[in-house]
């Protein structure tokens, strides 16, 4: 999973402070296999740094204070170009293809157009690779073999969540819930 | 997808050459389900393309009135600019034995004839010389590599090569379009693989269009592009 852009996706909700961001995205993006507290506090400062967030508000209760982050409008055009292009196809990607559909639902970007495209990126690279097996010594027809298989399964995993969308959705905004935020916190749809 | 109605055939707006097969709009409903609600695609000659979708989809239904075997209850389905709806079942039968291969899961062979007769059937249907069909028969089952079937009846060969069989018996009519229905199926992941060979590279021999329906992705990675059908209507990939 690519964290500066799973934390800019997690930002088209709402503004958000860091510690909600690392429960966001553990619940979401990453079951299982939980974000480090100290990358998540270095990725955002390295997007502020860059332009793609900015903090909206401080405060400070007890303890140490609280950074409210926001999307920039450059922030967004970088989730927006991230879900509109495809992943490079190559074994592998299931996390990273996980991540990108979930952000998608939560930024309102069309699903289906999003899975359409990877797998015609997917099937690109299958063509060569079946090109290759085609003219191949057999070593390299038996790792054409290898990566035809693994992006074939990736497809499989496209179709069955495009069959999908509107339950997972619906878990989408159950995860949403349980972190307090809802789709009405939401500003700006995303549009592919 | 543009089109434009330029003379008697569908042209694309950014292509000079008419497509070969073109879907308007397609609707057909098997009484209360609608298997195609809207359903576009244009084809040009010589593109081997893949009809993928889940199951009922309605994949396999577009591939159906794409050769006239069904007829939409409404849109237009051209073959070279011809309206597959207004010609009379005896022309879309015509067109069927002259123009058009097919290709099934199950090769659908007849059961009692040897590979050869199987092969010439199409030929002798169209009134072919026996001596000619059976000769063309067999060029057709040399050139699928499947010469052992030529005597055997479809109970005796394998799966692969029974397919084979019905890959040869597409082609020998000299189709200008193959359509295939899962044609690889039936078959294990090497057999599948030697007839989509053999398939696409005759196709691009002969520059015969394929047209693939398939929800296994390698098998639509055979094909130049492939369109995705969902709910009845094109989601991607209508033209090129």
């Amino acid at each position: 999973m690519n964290v500066p852009l799973a934390l800019l996706g997690l930002l088209t909700v709402a503004d958000l402070h860091g510690y909600d961001l690392k429960q966001l995205c553990d619940r979401l993006l990453s079951p299982g296999r939980p974000v480090k507290q100290g990358q998540v506090y270095a990725t955002l400062h390295r997007l502020e740094r860059d332009g793609n967030i900015a903090v909206v508000a401080v405060e400070q209760e007890e303890g140490p204070e609280r950074r409210r982050y926001a999307l920039t409008e450059r922030g967004r055009a970088e989730v927006s170009g991230w879900l509109a292009t495809p992943e490079p196809a190559a074994p592998h990607l299931q996390s990273a293809l996980y991540a990108k559909v979930i952000v998608a639902l939560l930024a309102g970007f069309a699903v289906d157009q999003l899975i359409d495209a990877q797998r015609a990126a997917h099937l690109w690279r299958m063509r060569e690779l079946t090109a290759t097996r085609r003219s191949g010594s057999l070593p390299e027809v038996l790792l054409a073999d290898y990566a035809l298989f693994h992006l074939e399964a990736d497809i499989r995993w496209l179709d069955m969540t495009a069959a999908r969308i509107a339950q997972l959705e619906q878990q989408v905004e159950t995860g949403l819930g349980a972190s307090g935020l809802s789709r009405s916190t939401t500003r700006e749809r995303m549009q592919p | 997808m543009t089109t434009a109605m330029t003379g008697p055939e569908f042209m694309t707006a950014d292509a000079p050459t008419p497509a070969l097969l073109v879907a308007e709009d397609l609707v057909k409903r098997f009484g209360p389900t609608e298997a195609l609600r809207g359903a576009s695609v244009s084809i040009q000659s010589g593109e081997i393309v893949a009809i993928m979708g889940p199951s009922g989809s309605g994949k396999s239904t577009l591939l159906h009135c794409l050769a006239g075997i069904l007829l939409s209850d409404s849109g237009t389905a051209l073959f070279a600019g011809r309206d597959l709806r207004r010609m009379s079942e005896k022309e879309r039968s015509r067109l069927r034995l002259s123009e058009f291969g097919f290709v099934f899961q199950h090769g659908q062979l007849v059961p009692d004839l040897p590979g050869e007769e199987n092969v010439a059937l199409p030929l002798l249907l169209r009134g072919e010389n026996r001596r000619k069909a059976i000769d063309t028969a067999r060029e057709w089952l040399h050139a699928l590599d499947v010469v052992e079937a030529i005597g055997k009846l479809p109970g005796e060969l394998s799966g692969g090569q029974a397919q084979r069989v019905a890959l040869a018996r597409a082609f020998a009519i000299q189709p200008r379009v193959i359509f295939a229905d899962e044609p690889t199926g039936s078959l294990d992941s090497l057999s599948g693989e030697a007839v989509m060979e053999l398939l696409t590279a005759a196709a691009r021999d002969q520059g015969t269009t394929v047209i693939i329906v398939t929800h296994d992705a390698r098998v639509a990675a055979y094909a130049n592009r492939e369109v995705v059908v969902r709910d009845g209507r094109v989601t991607a990939g209508m033209a090129l």
